[in-house]
């Protein structure tokens, strides 16, 4: 019988796409970056933060947005941490929002979040970190996040520095080759490039820098609370294994009457 | 309660005897806790307790996370984004909500091949089986509905590829989809019954957990040697047995705390790592995601729903008995929960007299290669359907039924099982020394 | 009762209560954030405290924000608004229904009901007592009053008629209290941090 009909139509449309896509895994490069974030004990790099927020308020916003992030969070300690007036010149600075009490544009305060994205094909950003960290190599058993600490961060910035400089044609659209996305053709045009934002403090603005930079504040808008999780984990399985052995010397000499082992 | 001889609530004061003659509350919550427990029970028994406390974990937890839950096609991801970002601690209680769930289906598995191995389902301990086995299946229901709750892109697409399982019932299959989704596809209706439901069915799990407590306190546990409790007398009972308080509880607080430091590890340092990234994409009608997995604990049944297609022999047969009402679609969901049937039918296939896996020279292979194959299942469904993984997923698959329905009726019958201890008394003694009166602690 | 057996006993007893308090712990651990997680989530907190522009507020005119879920009436008073809240200030201060200024911005809690104590620190250049901030909820039922209204040309509550003098002191009807002043403070010359 030629009815390669696979179990039943779903899965057929649910998993011939997948079989693609781990091919295009395949070829798929993803650098591994070295974040202060990674690890048990890793924590946010403050001026790496602020550095990607201004990548970020330079060049991503112009399309993308960060619509879950309340911008009040920028000066919340373990993330970019911006004094309140900062903040609040920030939002006014950059964003306008509508306010519908008034039915009409206003300066953004910090108790808005940021703007969502300006342009409809291009993605919100608040979860992109997390949402993209799904390269689970070797045999989809996802050894590369453990082992490596490899995430969605990695993910961001090796597509930002992934560029071939190669694009294509196909439908009026213009695709440009990039050894991280996965199909290795992205519509997104290069956003980055050397020297394209310039710090204060003149930090390093190589492409590779940049990409980095705003990679990790990325992770910050997807996850601000990692470091008190981080701490919140590290206090509870320290206080567990505490538990656990008050837990086996309890036990262990409740039941030794009845093991036939004498009490000393 | 029957089952094994023991001492019973006796009331002293005047309000004891008041309340006692009234409400026998104490008395109830006494005997179970101070039931009489087979005192050579192993590792493998402390996963009761572990599930009992997912229960309440995810009870506790599911019931906070309402609190601050919009369930709204609009508004559901945002929610979810406000727990994580706004809401004092929410984001460690929604990361415990959600690896509760893994831990939960953890515990589940082990404790139900722990019984799978030490023939726990045997008679008289049928109820207890089949009252689990319903618990199970509830549980997957649930988890699956939770699952659709933060709106992102695997819950509103698992929730469109598990509801079309219904859809491929012959004749009534259809009206049963659309009555599940409350309309032709997966939207706010959807959304808001699953919560409702996703709120109310671990409550009923509880009830049943009560009715499963309850029917192996009847018969009293299983133990690693499958070998029955002494019931002639009190004192005949007490040299096989120690009572729950305060020796199991402590034990198994202890194998609790150890699985505690594990999970409250994968919370704090890598709680999305069970999960799966694209649930972080809000959930979008028009686009499908390029890999739809299911979460980890339903990929082995997702694994033999996918094995039987059109091309195997098995389905083409049935195709054509049924004059094409049983296609291929429909026979991998029959596929799928008859693999689960399969284990609830367990305690009527297994024709072994002897209980334990221990003593069963034969059966420990089989029992072992069924656990192997319940991992291969596992990492299978996980993968693309393509060869190589089509032909190791039906032989994994076909596997699983050979066991039950081949292997567990035969090794009755041709198996020579090993030597026994008589009671569970020297099968202890033999573990730990040689006191033969089990003194109790001074 | 043998010695050795006595200290076996108490170092039992410590493993034990050691084992249950540290149970006890967890268990209160565990406890406190499912409690906590009720109090004020990050965005409600960051509305504990607004910032108002009252650069456009000329003299003899109010403008209302909202504040914690409650309006919060700015006035800016008048030279003529000035000078006759001090009038009503020495007629009144003695006999008021509520003697106690009500002003969250001033430590003494005691402190006397006057104008003085009640009007916001005016920014320079500015007449002393031209700005007055104070929560528009009459302090009888909860209704909102009317500015520019009642006995005393300050506020007038409609619901069951309670008259508010021009410091928002409270001089006839059932209102026990005079209307109470939030934190207030200037962030600038134009722009009140309310909370």
């Amino acid at each position: 019988m030629f009815k390669k009909l696979v179990t039943g139509a779903a899965f057929a449309l649910a998993l011939i796409p997948a079989a693609s896509f781990a091919a295009g895994g395949g070829e798929q490069h993803i650098e591994d970056f070295q974040f202060s974030f990674e690890g048990p004990f890793g924590s946010f790099d403050q001026n790496q933060l602020q550095r990607g927020l201004q990548i970020y308020t330079e060049v991503c916003s112009a399309c993308h947005g960060l619509e879950l992030v309340p911008i009040r969070t920028l000066a919340d300690e373990g993330g970019p941490q911006l004094p309140e007036d900062q903040v609040r010149a920030y939002a006014s600075d950059n964003f306008s929002v509508y306010d519908a009490e008034l039915d009409d544009d206003r300066p953004a305060k910090p108790t808005d979040n940021f703007p969502g994205s300006a342009l409809e094909t291009a993605p919100d950003l608040s979860l992109m970190a997390k949402a993209r960290a799904g390269f689970h190599g070797p045999y989809g058993l996802g050894i590369n996040q453990i082992v490596k600490g490899m995430g969605g961060a990695e993910y961001i910035a090796s597509l930002l520095s992934g560029y071939t400089g190669e694009t294509k044609e196909e439908a009026g659209t213009t695709f440009y080759e990039n050894k991280a996305f996965p199909g290795g053709w992205i519509a997104m045009a290069p956003p980055l490039s050397d020297e394209q934002v310039e710090f204060i403090d003149g930090h390093a603005n190589d492409l590779h820098h940049l990409s980095e930079d705003i990679s990790a504040f990325l992770m910050w808008t997807a996850e601000p609370k990692m470091m008190d999780r981080k701490q919140a984990g590290l206090v509870g399985v320290l206080f567990l294994i505490l538990l656990s052995v008050l837990l086996y010397l309890t036990n262990k000499r409740l039941w030794a009457p009845h093991k036939g082992k004498k009490l000393h | 309660m029957s089952g094994i001889p023991h001492d019973h609530y006796e009331p002293k004061t005047g309000a004891e005897k008041w309340l006692h003659s009234r409400l026998p509350v104490v008395g109830l919550i006494y005997d179970t806790i101070m039931i009489p427990t087979p005192k050579n029970l192993n590792w493998w028994w402390i996963w009761g307790i572990v599930l009992a406390f997912c229960l309440v974990l995810q009870i506790v937890t599911g019931i906070i996370l309402v609190m601050h839950y919009t369930p709204h096609v609009d508004l559901a991801f945002a929610s979810v984004e406000h727990i994580m970002r706004n809401v004092n601690g929410g984001h460690m209680i929604r990361y415990v909500h959600m690896n509760g769930a893994s831990l939960f289906f953890v515990a589940v598995y082990i404790h139900i091949f722990r019984g799978l191995f030490y023939g726990s389902y045997k008679a008289p301990r049928e109820i207890t089986w089949i009252i689990g086995m319903l618990i199970y299946i509830l549980m997957m229901g649930t988890a699956f509905m939770g699952y659709v709750l933060p709106w992102g892109q695997m819950s509103f697409w698992g929730a469109t590829v598990i509801t079309g399982l219904f859809g491929a019932i012959p004749l009534v299959g259809e009206p049963i989809q659309t009555l599940l989704l409350g309309g032709p596809a997966v939207d706010n209706a959807t959304l808001n019954r699953f919560f409702s439901l996703h709120y109310l069915l671990p409550f009923v799990i509880a009830g049943l957990v009560i009715v499963h407590i309850w029917a192996f306190h009847t018969t009293g546990n299983n133990n690693p040697t499958g070998v029955d409790v002494r019931k002639g007398s009190k004192e005949e009972a007490e040299k096989d047995t120690l009572p729950f308080w305060p020796y199991f509880v402590i034990k198994d607080f202890l194998g609790l705390a150890v699985v505690l430091v594990v999970f409250w590890a994968i919370v704090g340092f890598m709680p999305n790592y069970l999960g799966h990234p694209d649930n972080y994409i809000p959930a979008n009608p028009l686009v499908t995601p390029a890999h739809i997995v299911p979460e980890w604990y339903f990929l082995p049944f997702y694994a033999i729903l996918r094995a039987f297609t059109g091309e195997v022999w098995v389905v083409q047969f049935a195709s054509f008995v049924t004059g094409g009402i049983v296609d291929a679609k429909f026979f991998g969901v029959l596929a799928m929960f008859g693999a689960i049937i399969a284990m609830a039918l367990a305690p009527w296939l297994d024709t072994s007299s002897v209980r334990s896996g221990k003593y069963r020279p034969q059966f420990k292979w089989w029992f072992l290669l069924l656990v192997i194959d319940f991992f291969a299942l596992m990492w299978l469904g996980a993968m693309p359907a393509e060869e190589p993984f089509a032909t190791f997923s039906l032989i994994a698959s076909t596997y699983w039924f050979a066991y039950f329905f081949v292997i567990l009726p035969l090794l009755g019958v041709i198996e020579k099982p090993d030597a026994m201890p008589a009671t569970i008394e020297e099968d202890f003694n033999a573990h730990y020394g040689k006191k033969s009166e089990a003194t109790p602690a001074e | 009762m043998s010695h050795a057996e006595d200290h076996e006993g108490t170092r039992r007893d410590f493993l034990y209560y050691a084992t249950a308090g540290a149970g006890a712990v967890t268990a209160g651990a565990a406890i406190w954030p499912l409690v906590n997680q009720m109090n004020p989530s990050a965005d409600v907190q960051a509305l504990s405290s607004i910032f108002v522009d009252v650069s456009g507020v000329e003299p003899g005119t109010q403008l209302t924000v909202m504040f914690l879920g409650k309006p919060v009436f700015i006035r800016h008073r008048t030279g003529a608004e000035i000078q006759k809240a001090q009038e009503q200030d020495s007629e009144a201060v003695g006999n008021l229904p509520d003697p106690v200024a009500r002003n969250a911005n001033i430590t003494d809690q005691a402190a006397p009901a006057s104008d003085e104590n009640r009007v916001l620190p005016s920014p320079e250049g500015e007449a002393p007592g031209a700005w007055l901030v104070q929560m528009g909820v009459c302090t009888h039922l909860g209704c909102v009053p009317l500015g520019d209204a009642g006995d005393f040309d300050g506020w007038f509550c409609p619901c069951h008629g309670s008259h508010y003098d021009l410091a928002g002191r409270i001089r006839k009807g059932p209102a026990p209290e005079n209307l109470p002043i939030p934190p207030v403070r200037w962030d600038n010359g134009l722009t009140l941090k309310i909370g």
